[in-house]
């Protein structure tokens, strides 16, 4: 039984106010030793979550921003970003924070793992999808 | 293909189910349970949205959640289908994947 398939990972929490944020990059880094094929999506409050200069320092909590980087070594390469969540919130992809992963198939090259994505297209990766699973 | 989309807060606190209504593609199916019902109500701010989306996407409320709250059909939208744990079963089984807005 080897058959992959398109896990897609919603995220649309902010990441400090509740758990969700932290316990979707828990079960994601978990998840990828299953080899599927795994996305993961930020939109509305949950694009806060990949933005720069997260500082936890004065409320006592981990920093978890920096994990995000991690995720290419785990082969989970696409976060796909909704653009109108960005916008709705005064951000653009300028504030998000740098993630990038090394390209197998292509001689390791880095590549961003971030792909900023309309609405429209967002609608239709997750219709794209055989497990949805939100946080 | 199609999807079920779940949603279980309500519109007046919570823009879950704007953002699903606004992910939703033709030939979907939403099912309002839990403090989500409230979206199913008539005459609300969200009525617009939803009545908006119901020519091409079903829209259902889970009735026991419904009647716990006290939204019996006469105070809900028309475009609004009732089921019961069955129902919410044979829509689970009928589409593709199901998508939680939580």
């Amino acid at each position: 039984m080897s058959e992959t398939k398109k896990f897609l990972y919603v995220n649309r929490k902010a990441p400090y106010g509740t758990i969700y944020a932290l316990e979707s990059l828990e079960v994601v880094l978990i998840g990828a030793a299953f080899e599927q094929d795994v996305s993961m999506a930020f939109l509305d409050d949950g694009v806060f979550q990949l933005t720069k200069g997260q500082n936890t320092e004065a409320i006592g909590v981990k920093n978890f921003s920096p994990t995000f980087r991690a995720l290419g070594d785990y082969e989970v390469t696409k976060l796909y970003v909704e653009m109108e969540s960005l916008e709705e919130r005064g951000l653009g992809p300028d504030d998000l924070q740098e993630i990038t992963y090394e390209d197998e198939d292509d001689d390791w090259e880095e590549k961003p793992s971030i792909r900023i994505v309309s609405r429209t297209e967002m609608a239709d990766i997750m219709a794209d999808q055989d497990v949805v699973l939100s946080f | 293909m199609s999807t079920l989309h779940t949603v279980n807060k309500s519109p007046f606190g919570n823009g879950a189910l704007l953002s699903c209504i606004n992910h939703c593609k033709p030939g979907d199916a939403v099912l309002l349970i839990e403090d989500g019902v409230y979206g199913a109500l008539a005459g609300s701010v969200v009525e617009h949205a939803v009545i908006t989306c119901a020519p091409s996407v079903s829209i259902y409320v889970l009735e026991g959640d419904a009647e716990a709250r006290g939204i019996g059909p006469a105070k809900r939208l028309p475009d609004v289908q009732s089921v019961g744990y069955d129902g919410f079963v044979d829509l689970v089984a009928t589409h593709d994947r199901t998508q939680a807005w939580l």
